[in-house]
């Protein structure tokens, strides 16, 4: 009751200072409806918003991102577990980084399961898959992508609001996830979280957004490509596997191959090779992905390259701050997000230059 | 008063790699005009339709949408027109009302006026009760009436409706027809509708295109279209006679608006005459059963039946759509591959 006159005696006020403003003025007192700038404009600011809108209500209405997150859910409590039954040889083994004992609740594991970093690793991009391969495709088949485009909105709207909608998601679960894995460690281990600890496992779960923010670029662009969505989801999987197991394997086949050819190798050559590989192995995202992420979960790691004793000399074993971490994973994280963006900029130019005809 | 045009196109072109989808393409239409634009399958309905709508880029020529190039301000051109695409589809899991409530806010409708609209249109397309329904549940007139509906929720000048009654049993498409000519009237909208039923959609339409192979053959109502098209035999008479000379058939070829007379039951549609009688094929430019008949009968041959046909709708369509099947399917054909 009471809310409500005062809302009415402030919009009463608002339209009376309105009132006495010169025309040029009357836009910033925000007086504007949204129909007023809509109509004045060539764009539209609020078909983006309303769009992403239905996109996050679509998602989270479906089926597929119940069981999607059922499974990661599953997973992280899979996980949580393997991690507390071996946290107690952890802490005790002398490796220089037994202070960060909730960090160890992400990185380790007794064994029988991967750890957290692991899974997240292994099945982030099956979501990011799952939430983006019939992004456009199955609005094609469904009839409804003309029907929408026959509004005033321009293209671009649609599959940006598509991209937003979906990271929103998917960083509003990881975020609820990682602080949910904290907040149990936190009440089992009874050990609150360091500051430092706390911007570790945050930079660590916006890392895991832009990562599977690549698979959901990867599979949008497979579904703009793909007008069949079985196609376009048996092609964002086909490259996960590749890179999951067989990218490795054919690096490792590659690594022997030229390691036979030349064989007297200086130390020289023998760092060229390594960096080579290295290099070649950081094309896939789930190598930059592992790399920046262990950087960042465990202090401990100071390098991500070939170490020669010269330069392991005189160095200081302890922990890295968090800002050197950060620095040493830069690189991987600007690849993962150059990699989104090329693939977000492909599905842009091939969205854009399509033709929408009904359900062809 | 002549009403302003709306819809300019002046020698529009467009090609999907050697084939020419749209071939120079001239159209004017005027401010509430129900405007028919008939062609078979794979015509370049749907094609010109999309360049209309700034949605495909023409390769050549003028477009104008209410004084506005809708290639270079789709935005501007789709706030005004509305346009109902062909097998038009919905969000299935929402209900026909939070369909219509979407195209709404797109079209930059506030929440409460997006309601009341959509809920006031389903009223008129007779909608009210499935308002809560899921769209997926509807029939397909159902979400065409629907499909109606969301394009009148951005108040239109002009509504682009492409393929309309395709699929929807004859009373529905009666129905349909009503309601969008009712609609035009009522309003004053601009409708421009593309079919391949020509004797339904002729019975609203101002004035009709014929439109085949990309090319505009004729347009205007049914009696300039019939003039346009069968200029040269436009009528044809059948007489059943029980004889036929060639001084007969020369005598008739001399009458003034007789163009060709043939001997012979070459119409198939012809009732076959009992085997002493003959049937005549005397193709006219204008009625003249009256001569012939006088004609038949001064020569001293029998006249059984005398018959007139008038090629009207019909003939239309068997000569310029019979063409358009064969010409549909090797389009699919090459987008199977």
């Amino acid at each position: 009751m009471e809310a409500s006159v005062l809302k009415r005696r402030l919009n009463k006020w608002r339209n009376a200072v309105s009132e006495r403003l010169p025309d040029g003025l009357r836009k910033f007192a925000g007086s504007l409806s949204d129909r007023d700038r809509f109509d004045k404009s060539n764009s539209n600011p609020a078909a983006f918003r309303v769009l992403v809108r239905k996109e996050i209500a679509d998602h989270v209405r479906s089926w597929r991102f119940i069981l999607l997150l059922a499974i990661i859910f599953l997973t992280c409590v899979a996980s949580l577990y393997t991690a507390l039954n071996s946290l107690q040889d952890a802490i005790k083994s002398e490796d220089g980084y037994s202070d960060f004992v909730i960090l160890k609740l992400f990185t380790i594991s007794d064994g029988t399961l991967p750890s957290f970093i692991g899974f997240i690793g292994f099945l982030g991009p099956l979501l990011g898959i799952g939430l983006g391969f019939d992004a456009v495709n199955s609005e094609r088949n469904k009839g409804t992508l003309s029907r929408i485009m026959a509004q005033p909105i321009h293209r671009d709207d649609l599959l940006n609001a598509k991209f937003t909608a979906s990271l929103f998601i998917i960083g509003f679960m990881f975020l609820a996830l990682g602080l949910l894995v904290l907040s149990l460690g936190l009440l089992i281990v009874g050990l609150p979280p360091s500051f430092e600890e706390l911007l570790r496992i945050l930079a660590f779960l916006v890392v895991t957004v832009f990562y599977i923010g690549f698979w959901l670029n990867l599979s949008i662009l497979f579904s703009v490509r793909f007008r069949q969505p079985a196609t376009s989801a048996l092609a964002g999987i086909a490259v996960w596997l590749f890179f999951s197991f067989f990218y490795d394997m054919i690096l490792n086949l590659l690594s022997s191959a030229l390691v036979r050819n030349n064989q007297a190798s200086t130390v020289d050559d023998m760092l060229n090779h390594v960096n080579l590989m290295l290099g070649l192995s950081r094309i896939s995202p789930y190598t930059l992905f592992n790399e920046a992420t262990s950087t960042l979960l465990m202090p401990t790691v100071r390098n991500l390259g070939p170490l020669t004793t010269e330069q392991a000399y005189g160095a200081i074993d302890s922990p890295l701050p968090f800002g050197q971490s950060l620095l040493l994973v830069w690189p991987q994280v600007t690849g993962l997000i150059a990699l989104t963006l090329v693939c977000f900029a492909i599905s842009y130019v091939m969205f854009l230059r399509q033709e929408i005809r009904g359900r062809s | 008063m002549v009403a302003e045009t709306v819809i300019d196109i002046e020698q529009l072109s467009k090609s999907y790699g050697s084939h020419r989808a749209v071939d120079s393409l001239s159209l004017q239409i005027r401010r509430g005009e129900i405007f028919g634009l008939l062609g078979p399958n794979g015509a370049g309905k749907s094609t010109t339709i999309l360049m209309l709508l700034g949605l495909s880029e023409p390769d050549g020529g003028r477009i104008n949408v209410l004084g506005m190039n809708p290639t270079r301000r789709p935005i501007e051109v789709k706030r005004r027109v509305g346009y109902l695409p062909d097998d038009v589809g919905f969000y299935e899991d929402w209900t026909g009302l939070e369909n219509l409530q979407l195209t709404a806010r797109l079209n930059g409708i506030g929440e409460k006026e997006a309601r009341e609209r959509a809920m006031r249109l389903l009223g008129e397309v007779g909608l009210k009760d499935a308002a809560h329904k899921k769209a997926g549940t509807y029939s397909r007139g159902m979400r065409q009436r629907l499909g109606l509906a969301d394009v009148l929720i951005k108040q239109p000048e002009i509504i682009i409706l492409d393929e309309p009654t395709l699929g929807i049993d004859p009373k529905g498409i009666d129905e349909l027809l009503a309601l969008i000519y009712g609609l035009s009237r009522e309003q004053g909208l601009t409708v421009l509708l593309s079919s391949h039923q020509l004797h339904q959609v002729q019975q609203i339409c101002d004035r009709v295109g014929l439109f085949v192979k990309g090319k505009l053959l004729a347009e205007g109502n049914l009696e300039a279209l019939t003039r346009q098209l069968l200029t040269d035999t436009p009528i044809v008479i059948t007489a059943e006679v029980d004889r036929a000379d060639q001084q007969l058939l020369d005598r008739l070829a001399e009458l003034e608006q007789v163009r060709d007379v043939q001997s012979g039951a070459e119409d198939p549609d012809a009732v076959l005459p009992s085997s002493s009688r003959v049937l005549l094929q005397i193709g006219c430019s204008e009625d003249c059963s009256d001569a012939i008949a006088r004609m038949i009968v001064s020569s001293g041959v029998s006249l059984y039946n005398l018959q007139r046909k008038q090629y009207g709708l019909d003939e239309i369509y068997r000569r310029y759509f019979a063409g358009g099947e064969e010409h549909g399917s090797k389009r699919s054909k090459k987008a199977a591959k």
